[in-house]
């Protein structure tokens, strides 16, 4: 029998290559709903638009092609606090309504969300740069999962402890990124409510159109005045938010550095802190894996939203006996990846969230390059306005290199490889942080093994970037503390009486 | 028996790989969501009818039958942009008929043989009806693999029919039919088509089905051994043609199978020498989009005719 493992390609021209070119072009299919976005937005107060007090507006641009979409006001301190005392003036009756009263809300919100999919499939995708099928088939669905997931626990808080009383927290500090917009204030909002807390919530600067057109469902959902606010801006605004006396307790998703100053900043006081962090996930996969699934699963790992995703698989160990046809393999797929107009519904890959984020990436990218790491870039055009990055593989990375520490938040894999099963088990947990990481292997005891050793919040087996309501979602080290969702997310919203 | 088979399996899985059934839905329901419009669209339309397979395949067939199936062969529509098919796949007695109706144009005759659809004769008849079939003049022959040794992991004697029936074929391609809803797993699927594509020659094809059993070409099936294909032919150099038969009923379902090869297999798999579709209803619906797209309406379906379907 002859071999029929692929050799490896380039070199002398007459091994064998597939060619995939344009004889079959696919013609532009851009998304057509209106994403009804108003010329200017204000700041979500007590269940009303209200201008902000600071008198400021920034512009919000569709990172696609630098176009300005929309205004949104800049809330100051002032406006912090006009947003805390609605929330707490809300407490007061929110926390007392029946759970189940509470959950009708929930449903509520849950079902409009489903109503203006579309419209809000389109606005996020022209806020952050994401493939439109991205926020069409997962933000989107996801984030009325969650309203619906909490929904069902608001009437059942009782059961969620046996023999204790659970109360809520009281107001809420949340602060949220910009890759996941709406769904991570669905993750954060959700079960906050259910559990009959009231929210002061911050989008990320880059990202707020979501959740202030979020704003008009919470008006049409009738939920009551002050139980959700949010106020809009940078990182000033976030701060005063933080340090709020009003808040019980702060819920932050965004970077590790950010979420450390947070920490100094809660020390000595009696707020609650979740804090949901970077990642440097490890997807491993051994020699016995099915190999074009791993692939499959490596590519959605990384390049998922461009790879803005913390719990990203952005470093591959692959067991050395198969890594170079691994590589010619993932090669030969991420050339297939389609990337440019975001609102494409062909687009596998949309545009970089920023220009200051593209930096970051171009700069982590440019350290590898210099530090000896051999590069490959998919093969594909980029448009000529707005920000992207080609997909990008680093082959020969050691544990010390930039780019197998840091988290990049694009889309750029290190690749790494192991031969003994303790080997990968180091090198993965040899990170700062632990998020998540995958399992490829043909052996169900391998993997039962491997999910106890490794030191990270989610382990994900033969395949990768899975999320549930139900299933709770965060951190080991410095990926942050805390759960969301399931139960264990909901009790970090509450307290035993 | 099971002890030897089963070794002989994990032999052959530890030398061309296992596949994750989750894994390969995953990569295919991507293909369903691309989105194939305006010139794109008509292309792909185009492009699958002259890889079509037009097919009859029943107990009642006739001449007549055969002579009508070559004339919607020639011409699928009336309007003259619309090209001829690939081939006419039929029953081996009726290859000398097609062979008249298809003088002096370049739709090949294809003939199921080998005792299709079970394979459950004595090798000698199969042969003996192969180099009949070639002898009447088919261009091709689509044989069905012997499952029986497949599953007991008689893999030499699989390979050796197979071998058999290539060189009794001489001149004529060979479409090597895996049957893949008896082969039971997605790792027998791509076991068989290694098996398959070690014995038959560049310009050969595998073939998921006989469609004359349940369950038959899927986009999942379609897949496995798509990418067999293209890890034989990055290995060895050899490009195997591949073509799914059975269940592929509607233009939109064939486009998303398109799709699959294009961002498989790439450009050199997007032509009748190397993808077919084993189809009857398949070509009128084809041709109903390609005049959608014309016009912008469907039309009804009696404006079609039935070549293959009503008798």
């Amino acid at each position: 029998m002859t071999s029929t493992r692929p050799v490896s390609r380039g070199g002398s021209p007459s091994v064998p290559e597939l060619i995939f070119g344009d004889l079959w072009q696919y013609d532009p299919a851009p998304e057509t709903a209106d994403p009804r976005i108003k010329l200017r937005y204000d700041l979500f107060i007590g269940g009303k638009f209200v201008a902000p007090k600071s008198g400021k507006y920034f512009s919000s641009i569709n990172p696609a092609n630098e176009q300005i979409i929309t205004e949104i006001a800049l809330a100051n301190k002032n406006d912090v606090d006009a947003a805390y005392s609605a929330a707490a003036k809300a407490f007061t009756s929110w926390s007392k309504l029946p759970g189940r009263e509470r959950g009708k809300y929930l449903y509520r919100i849950a079902r409009l969300i489903q109503d203006r999919a579309r419209e809000f499939a389109v606005a996020e995708t022209m806020d952050g740069g994401k493939p439109i099928k991205e926020s069409r088939d997962f933000d989107i669905p996801m984030a009325a999962a969650h309203f619906f997931y909490h929904a069902g626990w608001a009437d059942k808080l009782e059961y969620a402890v046996p023999g204790a009383n659970i109360i809520p927290l009281g107001v809420v500090g949340q602060v949220i990124p910009w890759n996941f917009p709406l769904l991570m204030l669905a993750w954060k909002i959700a079960p906050a409510l259910a559990m009959g807390n009231t929210v002061v919530l911050k989008p990320a600067e880059t990202t707020s159109l979501t959740a202030l057109k979020l704003g008009e469902i919470l008006q049409e959902a009738e939920l009551p005045p002050g139980v959700v606010n949010f106020i809009c801006g940078a990182g000033e605004t976030g701060a005063a938010l933080v340090a709020h006396p009003t808040a019980a307790k702060i819920a932050f998703t965004g970077s590790t550095d950010v979420g450390k100053i947070i920490m100094r900043q809660l020390a000595g006081t009696d707020k609650k802190l979740t804090l949901e962090l970077g990642g440097k996930a490890a997807n491993i996969v051994f020699d016995d894996s099915p190999v074009d699934q791993a692939v499959e699963g490596v590519v959605n790992g990384i390049f998922f939203n461009q790879g803005h995703v913390c719990c990203a698989g952005s470093r591959l160990l692959v067991q050395e006996s198969i890594a170079e046809l691994f590589v010619e393999k993932l090669k030969r797929r991420i050339d297939v990846l389609r990337v440019g107009n975001p609102l494409d519904k062909n687009t596998d890959v949309g545009a970089i969230n920023s220009r200051d984020q593209l930096d970051k990436i171009c700069e982590l990218v440019d350290s590898g390059t210099a530090g000896g790491a051999e590069m490959y870039q998919s093969k594909c055009d980029l448009p000529t306005t707005g920000f992207y990055f080609k997909p990008t593989i680093f082959t020969g990375v050691t544990q010390s290199h930039r780019i197998a520490k840091e988290e990049i938040f694009g889309p750029v894999l290190s690749i790494l490889t192991f031969r003994t099963l303790e080997e990968a088990v180091e090198k993965a947990n040899n990170t700062a942080f632990g998020l998540s990481a995958g399992v490829w292997t043909d052996k169900g005891s391998r993997i039962l093994k491997m999910s106890t050793l490794l030191k990270a919040g989610v382990v994900w087996a033969n395949t990768f970037n899975k999320f549930d309501p139900s299933s709770p979602f965060g951190g080991y080290k410095e990926s942050g503390f805390g759960r969301e969702g399931g139960r264990q997310g909901l009790m970090d919203y509450g307290k035993i009486a | 028996m099971a002890s030897p088979s089963r070794s002989r399996f994990g032999k052959l899985f530890d030398e061309i790989g296992t596949v994750d059934q989750v894994g390969i839905d995953e990569r295919v329901a991507k293909f369903t969501t691309r989105s194939i419009k305006k010139g794109s669209k008509l292309w792909g339309l185009k492009t699958a009818v002259t890889m079509v397979d037009l097919t009859t395949l029943e107990g009642k067939d006739t001449p007549g039958k055969v002579a009508s199936l070559c004339q919607k062969a020639r011409r699928p529509s009336s309007d003259p942009d619309v090209p001829p098919v690939a081939a006419v796949c039929i029953y081996s007695f009726l290859v000398k008929y097609a062979r008249q109706w298809l003088a002096d144009t370049p739709i090949k005759v294809a003939s199921v043989a080998t005792a299709f659809p079970s394979g459950q004769a004595p090798l000698e008849t199969r042969l003996e009806e192969v180099r009949m079939a070639v002898g009447d003049g088919a261009d091709e022959i689509d044989m069905v693999i012997n499952r029986g040794l497949f599953l007991a992991g008689e893999f030499q004697a699989v390979q050796d029919e197979i071998a058999a029936v290539v060189e009794a074929c001489g001149d004529a391609a060979l479409k090597v039919i895996l049957e893949v809803s008896e082969l039971e797993t997605f790792d027998n699927i791509r076991a068989a088509s290694f098996l398959a594509m070690q014995v038959i020659r560049e310009g050969d094809f595998i073939k998921t089905s006989t469609g004359k059993a349940s369950g038959s070409a899927t986009l999942a099936n379609n897949q496995v051994m798509l990418e067999a294909i293209r890890d034989f032919y990055l290995a060895t150099g050899k490009a195997i043609g591949m073509k799914p038969a059975g269940g592929i009923k509607n233009s939109k379902m064939a486009l998303h199978f398109l799709v699959a090869v294009k961002e498989t297999l790439g450009d050199a798999w997007l032509n009748n020498s190397r993808y077919r579709f084993g189809a009857s209803s398949l070509l009128n619906d084809l041709v109903r989009a390609i005049d959608k797209e014309k016009s912008g309406a469907y039309q009804a379906p009696y404006y079609y005719t039935e070549a293959a379907e009503s008798y």
